[in-house]
């Protein structure tokens, strides 16, 4: 099955990825492909595992403040700054549709 | 024309009370100089991790109990992914799949008819409650087209309480939210001030016509105060009517309230439905809770949270600090509700029944008419007021005793009211409102006042 053309737009979106080319796309089929081989394995009544840390012991840190108070240094790396505020633009610039912007997927 | 049934449900955002943050040790703080509490996990910098405070973790385990809700013993975390200038690591870390506590309640009062002696207990189911980051904040620009982002709040400890749409107006909705805040400020696990944006609601409204499916629910966002969310939600409740009954449709939305005009507007900035491609947070395990049964032998104590042990030590909830007052003092339930609604003015009661011979059913009037409308005209709080718990006693034994008459007691108090300083006892030799107790001089006067009669 390959992955539909809506799905890589979506997934443009989502994400901010750029397929790029037949390449990136063919990349991506390779992998869902071969994480579908999960589908083969009998699951049946077995409790599904998200994480190899499920047996860990989750730290538990105590209420005091240790960090903090270095602006200068995190507004080192910022293009652009305002008095100590991170400059960004007016609102979340969405991706133009598929059908206005310039990607391979329009050849699709 | 079919009745029209309104429903509402409510999401919660508490911030937790707490000196440092969810995952990291930066400070938690309102009002700082921008971007001064942030450390670089919060700034999501690379190669940082979240480390979950203890102190988050109880203040939602006091809450999730003092909400009647079912504690998950474990709970996981996940990452809800959007894009937003103040969300810097592109995701929230948050519980979707199994969060800390479900499936409890609340109970809430509702004057009928707004009088207060005619009240109804009403319930409101709790669906869950969750640990997850506050985002930072975004200040627009909007004569220079830009953003500014300060991450202060960025990563501060939230717990999401959501109510199921068991309520049908905004006063439902006002008198669930004022309950919850006054629970979660006397347990202490958020200070819940609408004000500092450390208590924001949102609600979900929709109609329907009786027996049939529920219609289209849109979301009410930025909403700043108790009063707003009741008039926000009637509002809403009217324009869908409205719109329903001239033949339009509903849109599944997001609106903002204009406080201004006192209606709702469809907020901008939302494309179309979100997909937030939910997926564990592969950087931190379950988290376990134990209690007095699960406790494990050889745990190190700092980490291990025992439901038991913050169970036993829940101070008591304000409805039973009610029914304790009513049943201590022999007062109305009404009473209750007034004393429990001002900041300190129960501790100002029992602090004056203490210190007086008078009935605590009579001292109760002097509380709730004379300083409390003294404090409300003058906007004072109950620590602010110039008359303390002290003198006011001294005054009301003084009226007790008989000393003076209820008039002249209105007057000192309200010379106290001055805070100059004089005590009850001062003002009353200062103004000669002794009453006069002797007989024989009352004799002398009434005779003086008979014989000047005469002449006339």
């Amino acid at each position: 099955q390959k992955v539909s053309v809506e799905v890589l737009d979506h997934l443009e979106h989502l994400a901010l990825v750029d397929f790029r080319d037949s390449e990136g796309v063919d990349w991506l089929q390779k992998a869902i492909q071969f994480a579908d081989q999960l589908h083969e394995v009998n699951t049946d009544g077995v409790e599904p595992m998200d994480s190899v840390l499920e047996d860990r012991c989750l730290y538990l840190r105590e209420d005091d403040v240790t960090e903090g108070n270095c602006t200068k240094e995190l507004l080192g790396n910022a293009r652009e700054k305002v008095e100590e505020y991170f400059v960004a633009p007016p609102g979340n610039i969405p991706l133009p549709k598929l059908e206005e912007r310039e990607t391979f997927l329009q050849g699709s | 024309l079919a009745p029209w049934v309104p429903v509402v449900g409510l999401e919660i955002h508490a911030q937790i009370s707490s000196n440092s943050k969810l995952f990291s040790g930066s400070q938690v703080q309102f009002a700082a100089p921008p971007n001064s509490l942030v450390s670089f996990f919060d700034a999501s910098l690379p190669g940082t991790l979240p480390v979950l405070n203890r102190r988050c973790v109880e203040a939602a385990v006091m809450t999730g109990l003092a909400l009647n809700c079912s504690i998950n013993k474990k709970s996981l975390f996940d990452r809800k992914h959007y894009f937003y200038a103040d969300l810097p690591a592109g995701y929230q870390i948050t519980q979707q799949r199994v969060p800390i506590a479900v499936n409890g309640s609340l109970s809430y009062n509702l004057c009928i008819d707004n009088k207060m002696s005619q009240m109804v207990t009403k319930t409101v189911r709790i669906k869950q409650i969750q640990l997850e980051q506050d985002s930072g904040k975004s200040l627009h620009d909007d004569t220079r087209s830009q953003t500014l982002v300060d991450l202060n709040r960025a990563g501060v400890g939230l717990m999401e309480v959501v109510m199921e749409p068991d309520m049908c107006c905004g006063e439902e909705a006002a008198a669930a939210v004022r309950e919850l805040q006054l629970i979660l400020q006397t347990l202490g696990s958020s200070q819940a001030v609408m004000a500092e944006g450390q208590l924001r609601v949102d609600a979900n409204v929709s109609v329907h016509h009786p027996g049939e499916p529920y219609g289209v629910r849109t979301e009410v966002k930025n909403i700043n105060s108790i009063r707003f969310l009741a008039k926000a939600i009637d509002y809403e409740i009217q324009r869908q009517i409205e719109e329903l009954e001239n033949g339009g449709t509903i849109l599944n939305e997001t609106r903002a309230f204009d406080s201004k005009l006192g209606c709702t507007v469809p907020m901008r900035d939302k494309e179309g439905k979100q997909d937030y491609r939910f997926m564990p947070e592969p950087n931190l395990p379950p988290l376990i809770l134990y209690d007095a049964k699960s406790l494990p032998a050889n745990m190190n104590h700092q980490q291990v949270i025992n439901i038991d042990w913050i169970h036993e030590r829940l101070p008591d909830l304000p409805s039973v600090k009610r029914e304790k007052l009513v049943e201590q003092y022999g007062i109305l339930p009404e009473h209750s509700f007034t004393l429990l609604n001002e900041d300190g003015l129960a501790e100002f009661f029992e602090s004056v029944v203490k210190r007086t011979q008078m009935k605590p059913k009579k001292v109760i009037g002097w509380i709730l008419k004379d300083l409390l409308s003294y404090l409300k005209q003058h906007s004072l709080t109950v620590k602010e007021s110039p008359v303390s718990s002290f003198l006011l006693a001294d005054l009301l034994n003084l009226l007790e005793k008989k000393e003076i008459s209820s008039t002249a007691a209105k007057q000192v108090l309200a010379e106290l009211w001055k805070g100059e300083g004089k005590t009850p006892l001062e003002i009353v030799k200062e103004q000669k409102l002794e009453l006069l107790q002797d007989q024989k001089e009352l004799e002398q006067i009434c005779q003086a006042v008979i014989d000047g009669q005469e002449n006339e």
